[in-house]
């Protein structure tokens, strides 16, 4: 850059500096750590060749990967039994070795622990799924045995008494057999879940051909399984079979159906000793557990306040044999080759870190540090801070600038926002924007921190480019005079009055001009009158013209600045200046007119101005003249910009055609001449930079570009009439939510219509024109950069600089 | 109707396509499965495989790794994803992608069958059974006897109860009938899959009938090669063939009658696809016959995605990435018992 100026560091990359360095096996580690710390160096892939496990630090990677398996089961155990881990940003003062050792003993302690712990509860859940069939089949028991009893008594009974015809004959059948020969029932218990329970019955049912009883009960909370140790829903069983082979199949068909079976004793006394006995053992081992899940509990509770640290050293680690993969190995195995890119700032400090580093490993001889001449593109690096780092982002978001280029995202600062506020033009509007934003930068510390939402996220990160949107949406609110739609007289009186009484209905006829012009922005009596939207549409839409052309201009003038910087003589002569010349000849002209007439208050009609320029460019101008000349300096112009076409077309292929034969002539001496290294390096720049010159390909190239020019002077000014159609919009829909809603409410002299109707204005007015209109607006405002600006200049082929560094690797995980 | 899929399929279709056009991209290319060819322990293929799709659910596996775990959790991946499928999916789609499974229930209807037989222990046997294949009261299977019971148990309640229509004895079973089970209920299912997808129509009947034909064929040469020598007669091979596919009938007549594998040999050079498999192999040859059907398989299921608009692109994904995993099986036995000299052997690349 030249020295007139202070340094702009944003307009231009980072000057980047390939470097190499030898690093010492030994204190290879250490490097790498100081290096990511520093954070200021791109390492380059220089295996990339070989898969994962073919490189030098596999075995660490796998080892780290270990560990960080480890540190996931304890985190989560510990989020099962609900402790968190503590968040703590020091360094653990604790070598990897360590670390692998303490937490191998710490997963088996936990593991074992575990395992002890899951057979007690286990045996808990079953004692307490056996005290649970205990009560019920107890209960049913209990109540079959009462009703059986009941029954026999009435049997009795009626027996005393005389025959009836409804005591079923083969009761007494059933009673005279012989005890000897009856088949003696067998029964098992258990608990089945619940959902499982009707496909249990009905499988039952089947097995056995109907021969069984089956009676089962709902039990009302529900009960942790043994094996799942999750709480289900189940039901207690009880079933009654015959026979030997209806027992092994509904064994296995309990199995099956994961239902737990418990032994019964049809005896009550027995039953009520089991319940005593199942009962004491419960409580015991109840004790037991709890003592096992505080031990548990105190073991967790130590790793989380150890847990972040180890983590975060951990994921360092991994990061660093990772990045030391990519070093390759010398052939003598005594020291690392790494290549990478480096901001050429950030020497010193490199060199810093990498004595730092041999000091402190204790080794013979020190890291060697030596740049490298490459033809290779470097990464683009723009030292941003939080204010540019969003309107960066913005530029970035279309393509990374190419190394060196000049960067758009210095004027976005300026242009983006105003753009933006030319079309959402209301200091009620802005000052709203501007509080809620002021939020997020007043809690900026404490919101930097916390994780968002996906929306807030955005626009916690946008909150500078917000900030200035809003400021210059305030600003040009007060030009347009509009708050909320409604305008005010802050700069003194309007400067027109009423001529008389009568003209109360507000025509502009009616009015005479009684003080001198309204100081800043629009004359507040436009408001509300007939002719407001005819003035304000031709004020917006030349104003647009204006900021267009002048954008565009700006955007011209930059490619300048490149060809200037990068020493191409070709695009300043063959591209720039021509296409300064067509645009300024017919849009630049169009924007003097306007100028003109504004000045003048000449009456004259520019479309027809313009139109005829192209139609009739000799016919007589008649009413269209603005000033003396006009038709020489037009016709002038025509040539000009007739003539800037075939200028931007042809030369500049044919110039490139033979500068490249000249490039190889150059070389054919240089082979002669040249001494063996720099042949080589001759040689080597050669295959990287021309392959082949392929002139019909360069040509349809520049065919495309001028192309694209022309018609996009053209379209590009009428774009940027979206900055009038926008602004129009955005007053028009206020001005609908003020006077057909508040307004309207307000008429009613009803207060729950005036309450109702300022709830739907605040709303409206939130949604629609702060959050919608914001959006709206801010795209077109993107837009009208992406395209209309940045198409003139802006290459964005480059790629970003991705530096090895710590600080990143804190955010991006989960 | 043939010819309009395009008008409305993205209504319901549209999403699922998109994922699972998504799932096939993340398959193994050649270029992985070189890599993981070149590895020296299971730590390396596990290495290999967090930086694909089956990364997430290999990480949390500690480290002495076994070939059953890696199997293991690459098919979990696999039924995770089949159960986002088809949790998305509406009628017709959800049916078919039921059919899908169909073909695992009935393995893992035999295998159990096989496993009670032989007196194995039902949870073991329950472990091997593959995931997408299981139903609710798959476990009672072992109390069966004989097929009758077989049918009236259990299976009567599952989807493959009409496929058992052709072969319920009273016999008790062993492993031929088992086997033949296996077959019958194989061709009813395949019969059964092919009507639906006809009646689907479009171009899902299309590339349906088209794999499923290749599914069949298959199928009814693996019957002949493995019946030859058993007391097998002819007339009951007969009946394990599917009736479709591109040796039906003609061929199934003259598959019935071979007595040695260049018999069979001799019929399939008849049909153009199928010469092309049969010629890679050298006379009275059998073992290569399965990968060689595996590769036309795979380059069929590859083709299948070239259209759009279509049911196929979801069997034909579940195919691949079972192939997949059997790939991944055979690399990490291969790698566990240090005999890389075979792992190409059973290798089928994908892409």
């Amino acid at each position: 850059m030249g020295g007139c100026c202070p340094p702009m560091d944003l307009f231009r990359s980072e000057p980047m500096q390939l470097v190499r360095l030898i690093i010492p096996i030994e204190s290879s580690h250490l490097t790498a750590s100081y290096l990511g710390d520093l954070g200021l160096l791109q390492f380059k892939d220089l295996n990339a060749e070989k898969s994962p496990f073919q490189r030098t630090y596999a075995t660490q990677i796998k080892r780290c990967g270990e560990l960080a398996r480890k540190l996931r089961f304890f985190k989560d155990q510990m989020l099962k039994a609900g402790f968190s881990p503590k968040l703590s940003t020091t360094r653990a003062d604790i070598s990897l070795d360590d670390l692998e050792v303490k937490l191998g003993e710490l997963e088996a302690e936990l593991i074992e622990m575990n395992a002890n712990g899951e057979k007690l509860q286990r045996a808990y859940n079953e004692l307490g799924e056996y005290k649970l069939v205990l009560q019920k089949a107890g209960e049913f028991f209990h109540s079959a045995q009462s009703s059986a009893l009941e029954q026999h008594r009435e049997y009795g009974s009626r027996l005393t008494g005389e025959e009836s015809l409804d005591i079923p004959l083969l009761l007494d059948q059933e009673m005279s057999i012989d005890p000897s020969k009856q088949v003696k029932l067998g029964f098992l218990t258990g608990l089945v879940p619940r959902e499982k329970s009707m496909a249990f019955e009905r499988i039952l049912f089947r097995a056995t051909r109907g021969n069984i009883f089956l009676k089962q009960t709902v039990v009302e909370d529900p009960v942790t399984d043994p094996v799942s140790r999750e709480k289900v829903e189940k039901n207690v069983f009880l079933v009654f079979f015959s026979g030997e082979r209806a027992k092994n199949k509904i064994l296995k068909i309990c199995e099956a159906f994961g239902a737990n079976r418990y032994p019964f004793s049809e005896d009550l006394n027995k039953q009520a000793q089991a319940i005593n006995e199942v009962s004491a053992r419960l409580s015991e081992l109840k004790t037991t557990v709890d003592a096992g899940l505080l031990h548990r509990g105190n073991l967790l509770q130590t790793i989380a306040e150890q847990f972040e640290r180890w983590n975060l050293l951990v994921r360092k680690e991994k990061y660093i044999y990772h990045t030391l993969n990519m070093l390759s190995l010398d052939v003598t195995k005594k020291c690392l080759v790494a290549e990478g890119w480096s901001p050429v700032f950030a020497t010193k400090q490199i060199q810093d870190a990498l004595q730092r580093a041999a000091i402190d490993s204790n080794s013979q001889v020190g890291a060697i540090f030596q740049g490298l001449h490459t033809r290779e593109s470097p990464p683009t690096y723009f030292r941003t801070n939080k204010f540019t780092s969003a309107f960066q982002e913005i530029v970035d978001a279309y393509g990374v600038a190419k190394y060196q280029e000049a960067n758009p995202g210095v004027y976005t600062i300026v242009t983006f926002p105003f753009l933006f506020a030319v079309m959402f033009g209301d200091w009620g509007h802005g000052i709203c924007l501007f509080l809620a934003t002021l939020y997020f930068i007043v809690r900026e510390k404490k919101l930097s921190v916390e994780k968002l939402g996906d929306i807030t996220e955005m626009t916690f990160g946008g909150r500078y480019v917000i900030l200035m949107m809003s400021i210059f949406s305030i600003y040009t609110g007060l030009i347009y005079n509009e708050f909320f739609s409604v305008p005010f007289e802050l700069f003194g009186r309007s400067a027109y009055a009423c001529r008389d009484i009568s003209c109360r209905d507000a025509t502009t006829e009616g009015l005479v001009k009684v003080r001198s012009t309204y100081p800043f922005g629009l004359d507040p009596v436009w408001h509300g009158t007939r002719s407001e939207l005819p003035f304000l549409n031709s004020l917006k839409m030349k104003m647009s013209i204006l900021l267009g052309v002048a954008q565009m201009n700006l955007g011209i003038i930059l490619s300048y600045f490149n060809a200037k910087y990068f020493g191409n003589n070709i695009n300043i002569w063959f591209q720039f200046l021509p296409q300064l010349i067509f645009l300024n000849s017919l849009f630049g002209y169009l924007s003097v007119l306007i100028l003109v007439k504004w000045c003048t208050g000449s009456q004259v009609d520019l479309y027809h101005v313009m139109i005829y320029m192209f139609l009739g460019p000799t016919d007589d101008l008649g009413e269209n003249q603005l000033f003396a000349g006009q038709k020489t300096v037009q016709l002038v112009l025509l040539f000009l910009a007739l003539i800037s076409v075939p200028w931007m077309l042809l030369p500049k292929p044919f110039l490139l055609k033979k500068q490249c034969e000249n490039m190889h002539q150059g070389q054919s001496y240089t082979l002669i001449e040249g001494t063996e290294e720099s042949l080589q390096v001759e040689s080597n720049h050669d295959s990287h930079n021309h392959e082949e010159f392929d002139f019909s390909e360069v040509f349809v190239h520049q065919l495309i570009h001028t192309i694209e020019f022309v018609l996009g002077a053209v379209s590009n000014t009428a774009s940027y009439l979206r900055l009038w159609a926008l602004s129009l919009a955005h007053s028009e829909l206020s001005s609908v939510f003020y006077d057909k809603v508040l307004l309207l409410a307000w008429g009613y002299n009803n207060v729950i219509i005036l309450v109702v109707g300022i709830i739907v204005f605040i709303f409206a007015t939130i949604g629609v024109l702060l959050v919608m209109e914001t959006l709206s607006a801010f795209l077109h405002a993107l837009r009208l950069h992406w395209v209309e600006f940045q198409n003139k200049f802006y290459e964005g082929d480059g790629y970003k600089f991705h530096p090895f560094s710590f600080a990143v690797t804190d955010d991006d995980d989960d | 109707m043939y010819g309009f899929e395009a008008l409305t399929f993205n209504i319901h279709g549209g999403y699922l396509e998109a994922i699972v056009r998504g799932h096939r991209a993340g398959l193994l290319t050649a270029a992985d499965y070189n890599n993981l060819c070149q590895c020296e322990t299971l730590d390396d293929i596990k290495m290999h495989l967090s930086a694909t799709e089956y990364g997430p659910y290999l990480q949390n596996e500690p480290s002495p790794l076994h070939t059953t775990t890696i199997v293991e959790k690459c098919t979990l991946k696999l039924v995770d994803e089949y159960k986002h499928m088809l949790c998305q999916a509406t009628e017709p789609l959800s049916t078919f992608l039921e059919y899908i499974t169909y073909g695992h229930m009935i393995d893992n209807v035999v295998l159990i069958v096989t496993g009670t037989l032989h007196e194995r222990d039902v949870q073991e046997l329950l472990e091997k059974c593959h995931p997408l294949g299981m139903f609710d009261s798959i476990a009672t299977l072992a109390v069966a006897q004989n097929m009758r019971e077989l049918y009236r148990l259990v299976l009567v309640d599952t989807p493959l109860a009409p496929y058992f229509s052709e072969c319920i004895t009273s016999e008790d079973l062993d492993d031929m009938n088992i086997e033949i089970m296996r077959n019958t209920l194989y061709k009813a299912y395949l019969e059964d899959f092919y009507k639906f997808c006809q009646k689907l129509g479009g171009a899902t009947s299309e590339i349906m009938s088209d794999l499923l034909a290749f599914e069949a064929d298959r199928r009814a040469v693996n019957i002949t090669i493995n019946s030859i020598g058993t007391e097998l007669t002819r007339d009951d091979r007969r009946k394990l063939y599917s009736s479709f596919g591109l040796l039906y009938p003609y061929g199934h007549e003259e598959l019935a009658v071979c007595e040695d594998i260049d018999q069979v040999r001799s019929v399939m050079e008849k049909y153009p696809p199928y010469q092309s498999i049969f010629s890679k192999l050298s006379y009275g040859e059998s073992q290569m016959l399965d990968k060689a059907f595996y590769e036309e398989e795979v380059k069929r299921h590859c083709l299948a995605f070239e259209q759009q608009f279509h049911y196929g692109v979801f069997f034909a994904y579940m195919r691949l990435r079972e192939q997949e995993i059997r790939n991944l099986m055979w690399i990490s036995e291969c790698v566990a018992q240090n005999q890389k000299s075979r792992v190409h052997d059973s290798v089928v690349f994908i892409f």
